[in-house]
């Protein structure tokens, strides 16, 4: 097969938003969370502590979606635990961030550990079978590329729809977005800039963690050390892709993975001329490449990372 | 709620802040013990004596705090500027990558010639890898976190792809490992027999240099007028970028010395285990340090401490060894709290 073949196989594009899924509901998280005012570098470790707590409920005799619950409930105490000491008391967003990534990530680790002592292979569940839907699914390519997906992945697509929503179409959203932009201006109204930054916050890491949730649920059956293995980064850099807007991300986080999926592809029919190493620095590169291209004209929300006190212009 | 400034803090309130942010740790990660099943007293007691309870058990203390301290200074210089680097671990793996390059035997020089050369080839190639981020960020405003996180991931997968090809030792069985460095290139242990060499002085060295370019240089003064306010420094005529290039420089340089010093004082040859994360957890080491660079010697020391116990202890307890990571990652999180309280007063209204 052909380096230009495998784009028209439905296989490829089944595998592509396979792997776009985790991205996508991580990718509305920081969203959230940045279109609040608030940079959430915990990403990377919420996403590892929902990875493990969706499993470790399933594991524990729980069903599936209550493991997406569980790991939900987990990334927003991650979220508020960012938001109390970012948003009221005002600390560095970078380093909270990067300490909420260590200490969820070694919380994690320390709790699997504690859970299965001798444990050298990790555990399998029965996670999410994919749910071809009737009539969509017998679309060629197009058709089978997302209609033969697990639900977990028909919900990414629905979380973008939601967020894209309720930023534009409510009272709340128009509140976030004002949060992240104007905040004298949401108190002037009379509400709380702590109180909106903190809520997004909160659930905008709530669905990280179900991205990380994704992985041992829905991709995977167990959950593995590293796992996360740098996607929340990436997400990080799809924010700034699709400019802070839900539908632009969505189609960054498509175009990501199917090039993910397209290297692991070009990896087999290269016989190994070229280092595999080579191939899985792609994405990473392709990451900052698309920072690079984009963040010229990029129109970050403008109270971005900047404390906010009441009273204060 | 509300944040009111507080006058100049005292020396006392100074050093007290830390302290209370250490035993808030404690008490906190203490619930993790009881989880475990153990007696939080005792384990903290096996920690400590794990740490610091024998001549042994000291040595590998400072063994562990030296790569620390490099990639402590590397943080601490460039949170100092505002410039968050996050690629400290990047930076280390190249500073072995170039060690064993040119220590491996392709500069057949005395060791007095040779290892100055290759501390100087180390930092320039550290220097290089974040003048990369920095001229994004000043050029084209992408944010240095994410490049310099991502550029971990790319120079780790290109040090396993050096190992695997052109660096790797043929004598090596197969294992992805690059040749040991020639006798010349390597740095003198500091004790006959004992795992402690010279990079811990160079380290300790390095500390008080970087504390002189501080404190005491136009470089120093414009690093800290950019980190506090880059508008105002920008105003009063300060070149922002440039001190930015120049902070990238030298944080860069600072943290591929870690890498050179283990592999040419401890490892003799560069692998993928280099570094357990000392990249990352520099950044807890600079933060616990307030960023100062003396003080950067200290709490190296002390975060090596905790995990060269905490193996210790967990072999004598059944505790996880991860402990120590959550440690580290919740002495972070209380230090920045007890930064804001030496700094601020909180007004409820």
């Amino acid at each position: 097969m052909d380096a230009l073949e495998i784009l028209f196989t439905a296989s490829f594009w089944v595998a592509a938003i396979r792997i776009a899924s985790p991205l996508i509901f991580a990718t509305m998280g920081e969203l959230i969370c940045e279109r609040a005012g608030v940079l959430n570098l915990g990403i990377e470790g919420i996403m590892t502590a929902g990875a493990f707590a969706g499993w470790f409920t399933v594991y524990s005799g729980g069903d599936l979606w209550a493991g997406l619950l569980v790991a939900a409930l987990v990334g927003a105490m991650f979220g508020l635990l960012h938001a109390t000491l970012t948003v009221p008391l005002g600390l560095s967003q970078h380093v909270v961030g990067i300490g909420v990534t260590l200490l969820a990530t070694s919380l994690t680790y320390f709790i699997y550990r504690l859970a299965l002592p001798e444990v050298t292979s990790p555990p399998k569940i029965e996670p999410f079978q994919p749910l071809p839907l009737p009539g969509l699914s017998s679309i060629p390519v197009v058709g089978e590329a997302l209609f033969t997906q697990t639900p977990l992945t028909y919900l990414a697509f629905v979380s973008v729809a939601a967020v894209a929503w309720i930023l534009y179409r409510t009272p709340i959203g128009l509140a976030v977005r004002a949060a992240g932009e104007n905040p004298s201006a949401v108190e002037a109204q009379g509400i709380s800039v702590t109180g909106i930054r903190m809520g997004a916050v909160a659930v905008g890491s709530a669905l990280m963690a179900v991205g990380g949730a994704f992985l041992t649920t829905s991709a995977f059956n167990s959950f593995f050390f590293q796992m996360i293995n740098g996607r929340g980064w990436i997400c990080i850099a799809l924010v700034v892709f699709g400019s802070w807007r839900p539908g632009k991300a969505l189609i960054g986080a498509i175009l990501f993975a199917a090039f993910d999926a397209y290297q692991v592809r070009l990896q087999q029919i290269s016989g190994g001329i070229v280092p595999y190493q080579a191939f899985l620095m792609m994405p990473y590169a392709l990451s900052i490449l698309a920072l690079i291209l984009v963040a010229r004209r990029a129109t970050y929300p403008k109270a971005l990372m900047i404390p906010y006190q009441k009273g204060e212009r | 709620m509300r944040l009111e400034p507080k006058p100049a803090p005292s020396l006392a309130v100074t050093l007290l802040f830390p302290l209370a942010a250490i035993a808030t740790t404690l008490m906190l990660t203490s619930i993790l013990v009881l989880a475990a099943g153990a007696s939080p007293l005792s384990v903290f007691y096996l920690v400590a004596k794990g740490a610091a309870g024998s001549q042994f058990a000291l040595l590998e203390t400072l063994t562990r705090a030296t790569p620390l301290i490099f990639t402590g200074l590397a943080i601490a210089v460039a949170f100092r500027a505002k410039l968050w680097n996050i690629g400290a671990e990047a930076q280390l793996y190249i500073g072995g990558v170039v060690t064993v390059v040119l220590g491996t035997g392709a500069l057949p020089l005395p060791s007095a010639i040779l290892i100055p050369v290759i501390i100087v080839a180390v930092m320039a190639a550290g220097a290089l890898l974040l003048l990369g981020p920095a001229v994004l960020k000043t050029r084209f405003g992408v944010d240095e976190v994410v490049t310099t996180l991502l550029l971990n991931f790319i120079v780790l997968l290109f040090v396993s792809m050096l190992l695997e090809g052109v660096l790797k030792d043929p004598m090596g069985l197969g294992w992805p490992q690059s040749q040991k460095v020639i006798a010349e290139a390597q740095l003198p242990r500091l004790i006959q027999g004992k795992r402690l060499h010279c990079g811990f002085v160079i380290a300790l060295a390095s500390a008080v240099l970087v504390w002189v370019v501080m404190k005491k240089t136009v470089l120093g003064y414009e690093m800290r007028a950019v980190g506090l306010n880059p508008e105002g420094a920008r105003f009063v005529g300060i070149p922002v970028n440039r001190a930015l290039m120049k902070t990238a420089l030298l944080s860069g340089g600072l943290a591929a010395l870690a890498g050179f010093s283990e592999v040419s004082g401890l490892k003799g040859n560069l692998t993928l285990d280099l570094s357990p994360g000392y990249g990352y957890t520099g950044i807890v080491v600079a933060m616990l340090a307030m960023l100062n660079p003396l003080g950067v010697i200290a709490s190296a020391i002390f975060v090596a401490g905790i995990f060269v116990g905490a193996d210790a202890m967990s072999r004598a307890a059944k505790v996880p060894s991860y402990i120590a990571d959550v440690m580290v990652a919740t002495s972070l999180l209380t230090m920045v709290v007890a930064i804001l309280l030496t700094r601020f007063w909180i007004r409820w209204r």
